[in-house]
């Protein structure tokens, strides 16, 4: 039984993974493009670094926009103002935005439920003011411009992944198999187990010695870093890191892309992030109306899928 | 510069009433259900966009009037539709289809009303400054403030001596004593939403006088409230009382010798009031898990 149920879960990885791998290859013949495969991989690392917190501690992060945005930022302003370099960009956007988590953090770890939402809101709009103010820097309303994805040059040899959108695609992949197999492996930790623990009995947790504000606080930064590289990954996507990226209602995105995909499940996000940008794309072509489509979506999936797409298969499986 | 000051912080007062308002029809909520209203701010919208429909029939007193309790009306339609199956699930859900919710207002009213702002006429004798040395505050401030003050008086007088407001602070501490003591919580419940999106609807109306209609305004004016929520401490009305005065006057004092960072000073009370008293200034122990 067990065994079988491994072979299936090796299957299904696989094939997620070999799905992947092709997208240059089956996605413009379904009529999209090859830029949309790689925005649904950098926004569903996004929304799985949420899901990190959300449906693997147990707390509900509202405001992870923030350190999206400031790695987004933080890689703009490197390849602006820095080097010509795209893994600095990456790495320093990363930086920005988990060490900014792991500052707020001490503020916001002691909360919980509702009120832990509300801070992280409230302290993710620290930074939109301050990138929408600071105009001289940012470029304020407008957005920062003025930089573009550097080819990676290793020596001997580089790779263009600007004008190349297929290079560039493979690179997110590979940025975006490391991360993945990064979280994978904090799941499968210690680190991880006590995570779950908190999330499904806090009291039991803390009456076990274990010390429940740290782990928050640990899991809460890890996920910042996660999100900041994300950040700098759409940065390199579009040449552009724009205020809105920092708002809260992309952090209402980010959850929303967790919870269609299904909360519980490790991949859950990705494929929520996929259904949520494909449909946005969509949506915003035909209509000028979209949002109204985007919030009744807010509202049937609330209404019924809870458990979101991974957990209604599942639940039919099972059965 | 005395006159620039006081200019200032008279300027944040009455936006921080503003806040207050706002700030307690959140909160109402928050407290009683656990339910965070991302669409109070489309709430708003509603309530603003009602009175200027209605403003060229009934007047600018009239609108007043009647444009809060149809918001209210608008509201528990969708507390009893959509909330409601929520309450008892993670509260997760609750604030993801406010969210939606807020994006939903925001487009109709730009379906319905037109993406261009609109102007509600005040009557004459609110729109003329009071003397010419205090140019700065015309009766239509004056009114606002008067009004807030007039209603969170009602709202305070509502909650510590009528059964109803008894039974709202008794359901904030602990909802299932008092569902086991034989009141109606659902009912309960519906009741406190529609107040909260009352006193949505009238800082709409109010709103609406002073700025004029966008749709987009709702989501600029719902930060500031969270944050006088948050400074004056979960699970106190006062407390946001408090909050929404202070941040309101905070800004309107940086407002004189920093402009730039008006709206930044609000987070960074809020931080630092977190850092001296995590529960805020106000909030009282066991609200905050």
């Amino acid at each position: 039984m067990n065994d079988r149920f491994n072979a299936r879960k090796l299957i299904v990885l696989a094939g997620i993974w070999v799905l992947l791998l092709l997208v240059p290859y089956w996605m413009p013949p379904l009529g999209g493009y090859t830029a949309l495969g790689t925005r649904v991989l950098v926004l569903g690392l996004a929304a799985m670094s949420v899901n990190f917190l959300l449906g693997f501690t147990g707390v509900l992060s509202f405001g992870h926009a923030a350190y999206f945005g400031l790695g987004a930022y933080g890689a703009g302003l490197s390849l602006k103002f820095l080097a010509p370099s795209s893994s600095l960009a990456l790495l320093l956007g990363m930086l920005l935005g988990g060490l900014a988590g792991a500052l707020l953090g001490t503020l916001i770890v002691r909360r919980r439920g509702v009120y832990f939402a509300m801070v992280t809101i409230a302290f993710g709009q620290v930074f939109y003011y301050i990138a929408f103010q600071w105009s001289s820097l940012t470029g304020g309303d407008d957005g920062l411009r003025g930089f573009s994805r550097q080819p990676l040059d290793f020596g001997l040899f580089s790779i263009d992944i600007l004008s190349n959108t297929d290079n560039f695609y493979y690179f997110v992949l590979f940025c975006f198999a490391i991360m993945a197999a990064v979280m994978g492996f904090i799941l499968r930790s210690p680190f991880g187990r006590t995570m779950l623990a908190i999330r499904e009995n806090e009291r039991r947790a803390r009456f076990l010695g274990i010390p429940v504000e740290r782990h928050i606080w640990i899991a809460f930064t890890l996920s910042c870093f996660f999100m900041g590289f994300a950040g700098a990954l759409y940065a390199l996507l579009n040449n552009f890191a724009d205020p809105k990226g920092l708002h809260f209602t992309q952090s209402g995105d980010f959850v929303m892309m967790a919870v269609m995909g299904g909360m519980r499940s490790f991949w859950g996000p990705l494929l929520g992030a996929a259904v949520f940008v494909v449909l946005q794309d969509y949506l915003s072509s035909v209509t000028v109306n979209w949002m109204s489509f985007v919030g009744i979506l807010f509202v049937a999936v609330v209404l019924f899928f809870p458990r979101g797409l991974l957990g209604v298969i599942r639940q039919k499986s099972e059965a | 510069m005395l006159q620039l000051l006081l200019f200032n912080v008279t300027n944040g007062l009455i936006i921080g009433a503003f806040y207050v308002l706002m700030a307690l029809g959140l909160s109402l909520i928050l407290n009683l259900s656990n339910v965070i209203n991302f669409a109070h701010g489309g709430f708003l919208v509603i309530g603003g966009y009602i009175a200027y429909t209605i403003t060229p029939y009934v007047g600018f007193w009239g609108a007043l009037l009647i444009a809060p309790p149809l918001t209210a009306i608008i509201g528990l339609a969708v507390e009893r539709t959509l909330i409601r199956p929520l309450y008892g699930r993670d509260p997760l859900y609750s604030l993801l289809l406010t969210f939606g919710l807020a994006f939903i207002i925001e487009d109709g009213t730009r379906f319905i009303w037109g993406a261009q702002g609109k102007p509600v006429t005040v009557p004459a004798i609110l729109a003329q400054p009071l003397s010419n040395e205090f140019f700065f505050i015309t009766g239509y401030r004056l009114f606002m403030v008067a009004t807030v003050a007039v209603t969170v008086t009602l709202l305070f007088v509502l909650l510590r001596y009528t059964r109803l407001g008894i039974r709202i602070r008794a359901g904030t501490l602990d909802l299932e004593t008092v569902s086991a003591l034989g009141v109606n919580v659902g009912l309960l419940r519906s009741l406190n939403f529609a107040a909260g999106i009352y006193l949505a609807g009238l800082s709409g109306v109010l709103a609406a006088g002073q700025l004029g209609l966008e749709p987009t305004m709702g989501a600029g004016l719902l930060m500031p409230s969270f944050i006088a929520i948050i400074v004056g401490g979960i699970g106190s009305l006062t407390g946001t009382l408090l909050g929404g005065l202070l941040i309101g006057v905070a800004s309107g004092v940086t407002a004189v010798f920093l402009p730039a960072a008006s709206e930044a000073v609000m987070y960074v009370l809020m931080a630092v009031v977190l850092l001296i008293r995590p529960r805020g200034l106000l909030g009282e122990e066991g609200m905050m898990t």
